[in-house]
């Protein structure tokens, strides 16, 4: 078995709003191995970016975690003091963002950015920093970093400033990289190359990679496995070519039905009907029995808890699709 | 750059001679003119004296010609003579422009030490107490009239409680060592500053809230926090960074509007600056006095304006003047 780095166990954050509290994340549990994908998937407010935002403790009030672990090689994150864990931002665990355009400050230039992160955790002089810093734009294919080094965000280009973001975030050769949507922002054949260079980062730095998307095929590209959420639960965990074969909860199949495929004439593409509950009113059961077209009672009574049901394959249904 | 600046500059002095004229052409549509002020100290002179008089000073001319013999005067580095202080226009001038920036200076330093960390404390604390607090503190010095403040600062610590002097520049008292002099010139110098300062810190702190509030709420503070950086440095490095940009305008421009504010506060406390200088000067027709005035400080706010613009090419890598 391949060595574990970080392990989620029931995951909990709630946002104190005026309405009451929202559990914007609700008892989510994933592992990943070093040099794993998890990629998580969902729509837009189910709670994926809340996630990876908990896992590196940058919630801020109202929000606030409420329960559950975070560990980092056995280590939990959640309980560290606000100061250790910011020797290990960065260092251990980094993020990348979805819009490198907002994400980088415009007043300052990349070399600085980087090097701040560098100085920080490895302790180089500025000197040693910015050949590390040079280095890293050179390894995530930036051309002429020298002159990059010294530019400001606005300078560069969608792509050049997302792999100016990459080389950022893995200067410290961390542990653990979350990518919060870090294609969505950019044009398909961008998006290609942006993906390849994490993949082959991560090969070279042994890294464990959680991918936040809501791109399927961005997913089955990338990642190992798959998680798929729902107003802040976990639905159904699998290897990702499980997950796209055999898919088991009503909603992981309405959501691969919904992509459109070449070749596949269909006069319209079907779309899961209703919408998402807002997370004050989320009924008492299944979160997505409203819109569940094998809906039993059971599910209205009950939430299920997600239970491997093979290998690796996890589900929280009470009637699942069957087993094709 | 250098186009730029070269550019802007041109434009500054045409808006200068342009506002000169305008300035000039306003001041003689007051009734009366320097004349009138001589001859209503002096009962034995007769109307041909007037006249003598007006013809020798160039009094009756047309507007125009009488503004560019003054224009002739004043490029030739002759600044005028004061009627009303019998003395040339540089001499006096000089002395109140000195007392005024030392006004200034003194109240826009100590609003920016306080409105800044003050702005940035409520900004972080959005909807606290301490925001509210801060707030209320801001929006009475806005709304609250300069001369009244000035007027409760004299009450409270010169008359109840005398420790500052109540008004003037200096004390007449002529055995002072330079030391003595100078801690004299600071004790006349609080007051005046702590009622101009009130109304910049309130705006200030305005201001520095909306700024930092809205540098915080970046995606890039996120990054830097997600980055591992100190929490002071996300704060000053990334934040109050970013809201500079904004408050290089408010500060630049108030630099220009602390320098006529003045004028009511220097007059509460019969304190010796140009604002007050223009305003007697005015309502005793010294036009040369007035008039040089008038000039500097347009001339003042043309410059602040100018050197706002050029601190946003510094602060923000955005801005380029190509």
């Amino acid at each position: 078995m391949t060595e574990t780095v970080v392990s989620v166990r029931e995951l909990q954050t709630t946002f104190h709003t005026r309405a009451g509290p929202v559990r914007a994340v609700d008892g989510i549990s994933y592992d990943i191995a070093k040099g794993r994908t998890l990629g998580i998937v969902g729509e837009s407010g189910c709670g994926k970016s809340v996630t990876s935002y908990s896992v590196m403790r940058l919630i801020e009030p109202p929000g606030e975690i409420t329960g559950g672990s975070v560990l980092l090689d056995g280590e939990d994150l959640l309980s560290l003091p606000e100061e250790r864990m910011q020797d290990y931002r960065g260092s251990r665990v980094a993020m990348i963002f979805q819009e490198p355009m907002t994400a980088l400050n415009p007043v300052l230039t990349i070399g600085y950015q980087m090097d701040e992160q560098i100085v920080r955790h490895m302790g180089l002089t500025r000197r040693q920093s910015r050949e590390r810093a040079l280095e890293m734009l050179e390894l995530v294919g930036i051309p002429a970093p020298r002159e990059r080094y010294a530019s400001y965000p606005h300078q560069l280009s969608g792509g050049m400033r997302q792999r100016a973001m990459i080389a950022m975030a893995l200067s410290c050769e961390p542990d653990f990289l979350i990518a919060d949507e870090p294609t969505t922002a950019l044009d398909v054949t961008i998006q290609g190359q942006i993906l390849e260079l994490i993949q082959k980062l991560q090969e070279r730095l042994h890294m464990a990679v959680q991918f936040i998307t809501h791109d399927l095929g961005v997913i089955s590209e990338i990642a190992d496995d798959v998680l798929v959420m729902y107003a802040g639960t976990a639905c159904e965990k699998a290897p990702t070519h499980r997950l796209m074969d055999a898919p088991r909860h009503p909603y992981t199949v309405a959501l691969l039905q919904s992509i459109p495929r070449i070749g596949r004439r269909e006069p319209r593409l079907p779309a899961i009907g209703g919408t998402v509950p807002t997370l004050h009113e989320l009924p008492a059961g299944c979160p997505f029995q409203n819109r569940c077209p094998r809906v039993v009672d059971r599910c209205r009574a009950e939430r299920p808890a997600m239970t491997a049901i093979a290998e690796g394959h996890e589900l929280a249904c009470f009637n699942p699709v069957e087993d094709r | 750059m250098t186009g730029f600046i070269l550019r802007r500059l041109a434009q500054t002095v045409v808006v200068i001679a342009l506002l000169s004229f305008f300035c000039y052409f306003l001041m003689t549509l007051m009734p009366g003119d320097p004349i009138d002020e001589m001859i209503a100290a002096n009962p034995n002179m007769t109307a041909e004296d007037a006249q003598r008089l007006r013809e020798l000073h160039g009094l009756d001319q047309p507007v125009h010609k009488r503004y560019w013999n003054w224009v002739t005067m004043i490029a030739g580095g002759d600044l005028g003579y004061s009627r009303t202080y019998r003395v040339p226009v540089s001499e006096i001038l000089g002395r109140s422009l000195l007392n005024t920036s030392l006004l200034a200076g003194a109240a826009l330093v100590l609003s920016l030490l306080v409105a800044i960390p003050l702005g940035v404390w409520a900004a972080l604390r959005k909807g606290s107490r301490v925001d509210y607090f801060v707030n209320l503190f801001a929006f009475a010095g806005i709304s609250v009239p300069s001369f009244w403040i000035a007027i409760v600062l004299i009450l409270l610590f010169a008359v109840y409680i005398p420790i500052f002097p109540a008004g003037g520049t200096t004390s007449i008292d002529f055995g002072m060592t330079p030391g003595e002099a100078l801690v004299d010139r600071a004790r006349h110098l609080v007051l005046p500053v702590l009622s101009l300062s009130f109304l910049s810190i309130g705006t200030f702190v305005r201001y520095t809230r909306a700024a930092m509030i809205d540098a915080m709420s970046n995606d890039y503070i996120r990054t830097a926090r997600a980055k591992g950086l100190s929490w002071d440095r996300v704060l000053i490095v990334h934040g109050f960074r970013n809201a500079l940009i904004p408050l290089i305008t408010i500060v630049t421009l108030s630099f220009s509007t602390l320098f006529s504010g003045a004028i009511i506060t220097e007059t509460v406390f019969a304190y010796d600056g140009v604002g007050r200088l223009v305003f007697l000067s005015i309502q005793r027709n010294d036009f040369n006095v007035a008039m040089v005035a008038f000039m500097i400080s347009v001339s003042w706010v043309l410059l602040m304006n100018f050197a706002a613009d050029l601190l946003y090419g510094l602060a923000d890598p955005r801005i380029t003047y190509s």
